[in-house]
């Protein structure tokens, strides 16, 4: 499939801004601070892997981008818009976000989730079709067309008539991946998409990213355990403990040759 | 008795009508009940306190006023404020009431029984609010209502001899004239407990068979 | 409109019926508990040719309206007067529901706990008494606080074998001083005031034993 189809066309936004801009984001649940005033920022097309130990708000990241979570405090931006908030502000502050404005920007935003979280009530197709004909306003054929490439890429194409819990875990994740990139999202999210499944599976699923990455130019935000899958795709990696980045660089720099001792005790425990 | 069966015989149409009467008024209450069931359930999931909290009150009144209360109030009380509906009105008002307010937790249930995952799925494709609940959760919602609705259907058809009690002609009220024209009382009652069996019974096949339909749609052949 | 003189007139009254339902109740619901679980054991524990049987007479009173079922006993079984009658039939109705209860209860209880007596070689007796009925209770507690409740808004229906109960009392004030208004707003007002908080309180309880 040409690279242009799997992503919307790039060049029509300016790229001047990051793609994505944590602005001293800060999360808590009740008394528990989960992230600490972040800044993060990933470029138009990068590829971050989010690495550390699990309770460490690497998902959190993730989810506060999908706007499955509120900031507490903070600015995320996208696309050099704010995002969890009104763009412009009133008597000098900050609005937070309407959900009206949420659905609005959270479309170009897809997400890959741990456990898949496939509707269990639609076949493989039905599953893939749902958002682009219903949120995008795709027509039925048109949409169906572009399902069976997708699917045909995620190598299930003769699955397209089955039920999600008739598949094995590795192919209902493939299915969700699809699923995703049908709303052609500019940015992907992979919140552990290998954790739930058996082991012999991981690596169908990872593969199946593998191409994506190599044939789009999406950009990628991944949280993983799956070390040899973050030094293929990632750009760049972020060590992060207690709500808080250690360490960031080039993929194999950080993997190879880490320069702090959380890092070196982190990776020594997952190899 | 042994005038019982030319007597049974020359009263079928009446039984007939009396019938139908019954399975008009489970039918028509069910309805009713339905339809306040998913307006009180989906309205009790509201963000907004004041439309939960007057939700709540209103199912907990018809939950707690008793349904014998509510249809005597509807026929003998009404009238005493000028208002004055068909016996068979009330009897439908009062099932769909009672019945519509349990069965607003069972809505309520479902729904909230639906994985949270499943919302974050649909908003994570750009899904809104709207087309969440009526593409996602209400579906399998679905699925986990037909066992309590069930129940609930089957209460509401016991409920309705009760209408005899308000001058509605139902199955109860013809078998009891039948009962008092022969004086056989034990087959009459007999003849009427087994009718109201067969009904529960084609009730819960129906049941059976959308539930089983429901859980295949959500690819649990076979059911758990 | 509303005569706040009738309906002060009619209040003792009520609350009299109010007391002979709330006795009611009580007795029938004890009735159904005992015989609820005589009915749950004879279908889990007993033999086939019992079993069978049980469950099907079980079902059968079970779907059928307790109404033709009080006319019928009135009639058919004599020598009992009205408040026994009424009560033995509400008693045996709610059985059949409590049996079920109970069976859901048990079942409830995971097969490991089950296992792990074999294991231990504990006697079947020990294993009921120590290991399976103490874990029932908790399943069993809320469901049965929920058919008490149901019950308690299903003894008005003993006024059709002229039981002085709280809707027969306000019916007869009601027709004898046509004042119907007052007196079934009363008596709806005091199954609110009585169902309402026992709701309340048996939501509570669900929520404890959840933990």
């Amino acid at each position: 499939m040409p690279i242009e189809e799997l992503s919307e066309d790039l060049t029509k936004v300016p790229t001047a801004h990051p793609a994505v801009r944590f602005d001293r984001v800060t999360k808590r649940f009740g008394d528990h601070t989960v992230l600490d005033g972040l800044d993060l920022e990933v470029a138009r097309g990068e590829r971050v892997t989010l690495i550390g130990p699990s309770g460490s708000g690497k998902t959190t990241i993730l989810r506060l981008l999908m706007t499955l979570e509120r900031v507490t405090d903070g600015v995320i931006h996208v696309d050099g818009q704010p995002f969890s908030h009104m763009p412009g502000r009133t008597a000098g502050k900050l609005v937070p976000a309407s959900e009206r404005h949420l659905a609005a920007r959270r479309r170009r935003i897809g997400m890959v989730f741990q456990q898949f979280n496939l509707f269990p009530h639609m076949s493989v197709l039905e599953n893939v079709v749902e958002a682009p004909v219903h949120v995008l306003g795709e027509g039925r054929e048109e949409a169906g067309l572009r399902a069976r490439e997708l699917l045909d890429l995620v190598g299930l194409s003769d699955k397209v008539d089955a039920r999600p819990t008739r598949l094995s875990g590795g192919q209902q994740q493939r299915v969700a991946i699809a699923r995703a990139l049908a709303m052609r999202p500019e940015i992907l999210l992979l919140d552990e998409v290998t954790s739930a499944l058996d082991p012999e599976l991981v690596a169908e699923v990872l593969d199946v990213l593998r191409e994506v990455a190599r044939r789009t130019d999406i950009t990628l935000l991944c949280v993983t355990h799956e070390m040899g899958f973050a030094r293929d795709v990632s750009d760049r990696i972020l060590m992060f403990d207690g709500g808080r980045i250690v360490e960031s660089g080039p993929a194999d720099a950080l993997l190879d040759a880490p320069g702090e001792e959380r890092t070196r005790a982190f990776l020594s425990s997952v190899r | 008795m042994a005038e019982f069966l030319p007597e049974l015989r020359r009263a079928v149409p009446r039984l007939g009508e009396g019938l139908l009467t019954t399975v008009e008024a489970t039918v028509l209450g069910a309805a009713l009940a339905l339809l306040l069931a998913y307006t009180l359930g989906l309205l009790s999931r509201s963000a907004r306190l004041p439309v939960r909290g007057a939700v709540r009150v209103v199912v907990e009144f018809f939950r707690g006023t008793s349904l014998y209360v509510q249809l005597f109030w509807l026929f003998f009380a009404l009238p005493m404020v000028g208002f004055r509906l068909e016996p068979l009105v009330c009897g439908v008002l009062a099932l769909g009431l009672n019945f519509g307010a349990y069965g607003s937790e069972v809505v309520r249930g479902a729904v909230t029984a639906v994985p949270r995952a499943q919302t974050e799925a649909a908003i994570a494709l750009g899904m809104g609010p709207v087309l969440r609940l009526r593409r996602v959760v209400l579906p399998q919602a679905h699925a986990l209502m037909v066992a309590p609705f069930k129940n609930l259907l089957v209460q509401l058809l016991k409920a309705t001899p009760l209408l005899s009690l308000v001058t509605v002609p139902d199955l109860t009220f013809q078998i009891d004239q039948l009962r008092s024209s022969t004086g056989a009382t034990a087959a009459s009652y007999l003849l009427l407990l087994g009718l109201y069996f067969g009904m529960a019974v084609v009730l819960s096949l129906l049941m059976n068979a959308l539930e089983r339909a429901a859980k295949a749609r959500l690819g649990q052949e076979g059911g758990t | 409109m509303w005569d706040g003189e009738a309906a002060r007139a009619a209040l003792p009254t009520v609350l009299e019926g109010f007391g002979v339902t709330l006795v009611a109740t009580v007795l029938a619901f004890a009735v159904a508990m005992v015989m609820g679980l005589v009915l749950a054991l004879a279908q889990r524990g007993g033999p086939a040719w019992l079993a069978l049987p049980v469950r099907g007479a079980a079902g059968f009173v079970r779907s059928t309206p307790l109404l033709v079922q009080l006319f019928a006993a009135w009639v058919l079984i004599p020598g009992l007067d009205a408040p026994t009658l009424g009560v033995l039939v509400l008693g045996v109705h709610y059985a059949t529901y409590l049996s079920e209860v109970y069976r859901t209860g048990i079942d409830a209880v995971p097969k490991g706990q089950w296992e792990a007596c074999t294991a231990l070689s504990l006697p079947r007796r020990r294993v009921w008494r120590a290991v399976v009925l103490p874990q029932a209770v908790r399943n069993v507690l809320p469901p049965l606080g929920n058919y008490a409740v149901s019950m308690f808004k299903e003894t008005p229906l003993l006024s059709v074998i002229t039981v002085h109960e709280m809707v027969h009392e306000a019916n007869t004030f009601g027709s004898t001083h046509f004042a119907y208004l007052e007196s079934f707003t009363l008596a709806a007002a005091v199954f609110l005031l009585a169902s309402w908080p026992t709701s309340v309180l048996i939501r509570r309880l669900e929520a404890r034993l959840a933990h």
